[in-house]
């Protein structure tokens, strides 16, 4: 960690401008994180009067609790879909894009603004949309003899949450892409073009393997919106029924945690999702140490 | 483009029109809901084209509110999303810039473990500490407040790297100049290096912007009372009414009018929303 070579010399004055972000991130970070560890250690007895400390006995009881396997399952799911569908769809249309000379500019705002709409708002417009009595969707699925109806079946709410998580997300993902396409050299794909490469041998040979950094980092970033942003997504729609189809970890978090009001467990899944969320942090971090010799 | 395919020209013309189509379809859906009667949605099918309904579903809604779900006006829900979502973008680019400042112009004891504590916030989300979050905000009695909505979202380490290595990039030289002339810290922060990054602050302001006024848990957990409601929050509230059906057309004006704000901002500033987002990933 690096500093400018001329300095300013002052005793005080950092410490001053440092505190307000210190401050707030020891009370509403390091200070609720250093809560849910302790937490997760202890249980509370139902009147909220005693606490008493019980080892890892709230880590055992979620690993052999179906309802959390479940959910772990569920997440494992649900993340794979929704990274696969956006990284997918963004692909394809930053191909696409990439062809377009004067009309790129144009697409790409038709494309990016998913990116403000807010996941809960995303989420209670497929929700009308797949409304079982009024929606559009079900009365289509109807006309070719599938019965839709998200508040019975797993898959179908499961089916319904991917879509409205993944619309929200290929904005950004798109962006990404178009901007990792743009910086691949012109000069490669013409030279494999005189050899008689195809574009399909070009996309397999050149492009795809040159644009996986980019590839790579926002499989990190969308599994991490997957897993971790998408709680709005599931408030605003399934709420993680039926029958805990699409409860994801961190919707159950904070299900058990204020709903069951049960604070060991809650605590004890809090610092499981720590845990994952710092390891695909350093594996994004080892990752942009790496890119710097591409 | 390597070679002239006319059959992948109209191709990709066509993937990009459906991409659009499929993109704007939930929104044009809610849109027009939105300008529909109550009863039109009793036929069983959603129509397709717009109804008479819209001026007197959006009065509606900014004006009085749906009273039955208990309910604001959008309009004041709109407002304290608005000063929600300014106060986090505004505090957090103030209290970043104040810390990039002191990390990358002065060396002073525990200057490393300042940079790790900031850090680590990356690896906290809200989402996964929510339980004692929502307690330590609840025991300072900041529970309906707008320093409780907004506050506990301004620590942020990528605002914080960010301007790092905006400063990493600006010339020695620059400082060297302005101590012979017998500038002190503070005058070369506010004389050369806010100017310096007024576009990357801006960017950044764009990309807050839109994060404030999207959150969603946060706001569900610390307003109970109704005067400190936030759009996006407040949806979820009116689609919830029990022993009834939904009114969908006054949920679909709320669900436009609550993604106006900010996707008019990424189409207004697509170039400052496009850098924020590239260079906050960094």
């Amino acid at each position: 960690m690096d500093t400018k070579r001329t300095i300013f010399r002052h005793r005080l004055l950092p410490y001053f401008l440092l505190a307000p972000q210190l401050a707030v991130t020891a009370i509403f970070f390091l200070w609720p994180a250093g809560q849910a560890v302790v937490q997760s250690f202890e249980r509370e007895d139902a009147f909220g009067l005693k606490t008493t400390f019980v080892g890892l006995a709230n880590y055992t009881a979620l690993l052999s609790d179906p309802d959390y396997l479940n959910s772990l399952k569920v997440t494992v799911v649900f993340t794979v879909a929704v990274t696969l569908l956006s990284l997918v769809a963004a692909l394809v249309l930053a191909l696409a894009v990439d062809r377009m000379i004067k009309t790129a500019t144009g697409y790409t705002t038709l494309l990016v603004w998913p990116y403000a709409v807010a996941p809960a708002v995303a989420g209670v417009m497929w929700w009308f949309i797949f409304n079982p009595t009024i929606g559009l969707m079900p009365y289509l699925l109807e006309q070719v003899g599938y019965h839709w109806d998200h508040s019975l079946k797993g898959t179908d709410a499961m089916i319904l949450v991917v879509i409205a998580a993944s619309w929200n997300q290929i904005s950004y993902n798109f962006l990404f892409f178009v901007a990792g396409l743009q910086s691949i050299p012109a000069s490669m794909r013409e030279a494999a073009a005189i050899d008689g490469a195809g574009p399909a041998k070009r996309f397999w040979t050149i492009t795809l393997p040159l644009l996986s950094p980019t590839t790579f980092f926002l499989m990190v970033v969308n599994v991490v919106y997957a897993m971790f942003s998408t709680f709005a997504t599931i408030h605003a729609t399934t709420q993680g029924g039926p029958a805990q189809a699409t409860n994801i970890l961190v919707y159950k978090v904070y299900n058990d945690g204020f709903i069951g009001l049960n604070l060991g467990s809650s605590s004890a899944q809090s610092v499981v999702l720590m845990v994952i969320v710092i390891a695909l942090t350093v594996i994004q971090f080892a990752w942009v140490e790496r890119r710097v010799q591409y | 483009m390597v070679e002239n395919r006319p059959f992948l020209n109209v191709l990709a013309h066509a993937v990009l029109i459906l991409g659009v189509a499929v993109v704007a379809f939930p929104v044009y859906i809610a849109i027009i809901a939105s300008t529909r009667a109550p009863f039109d949605f009793q036929s069983g099918l959603l129509p397709l084209l717009p109804g008479p309904h819209a001026v007197e579903n959006y009065a509606t809604m900014l004006g009085i509110g749906l009273s039955s779900s208990g309910a604001p006006p959008l309009g004041l829900m709109m407002m304290n999303s608005l000063i929600m979502a300014l106060s986090i973008a505004i505090g957090k680019i103030a209290i970043s810039i104040l810390s990039a400042f002191a990390i990358v112009y002065f060396r002073f004891p525990f200057r490393t473990l300042a940079f790790w504590a900031i850090f680590i916030t990356l690896m906290l989300p809200v989402e996964v500490r929510i339980v004692p979050t929502f307690k330590v905000v609840a025991d300072l009695g900041m529970l309906n407040s707008y320093a409780g909505l907004s506050i506990p979202l301004m620590a942020s380490a990528t605002a914080t790297f960010l301007f790092r290595q905006v400063f990493m990039t600006i010339p020695d030289e620059l400082l060297d100049a302005a101590r012979i002339d017998g500038a002190g810290p503070m005058k070369f922060f506010r004389d050369i290096l806010i100017p310096l990054s007024r576009t990357n602050m801006a960017a950044l302001f764009v990309i807050l912007f839109i994060y404030g006024w999207n959150q969603y848990l946060w706001p569900l957990l610390v307003t109970t009372d109704s005067r400190y409601y936030t759009i996006v929050a407040g949806i979820k509230r009116m689609a919830d009414v029990t022993d009834a059906t939904p009114q969908w057309n006054f949920i679909m004006a709320a669900v436009v009018l609550a993604m106006l704000p900010p996707v008019l901002v990424v189409i207004f500033m697509q170039r400052l929303f496009v850098k924020g987002l590239v260079e906050t990933e960094k």
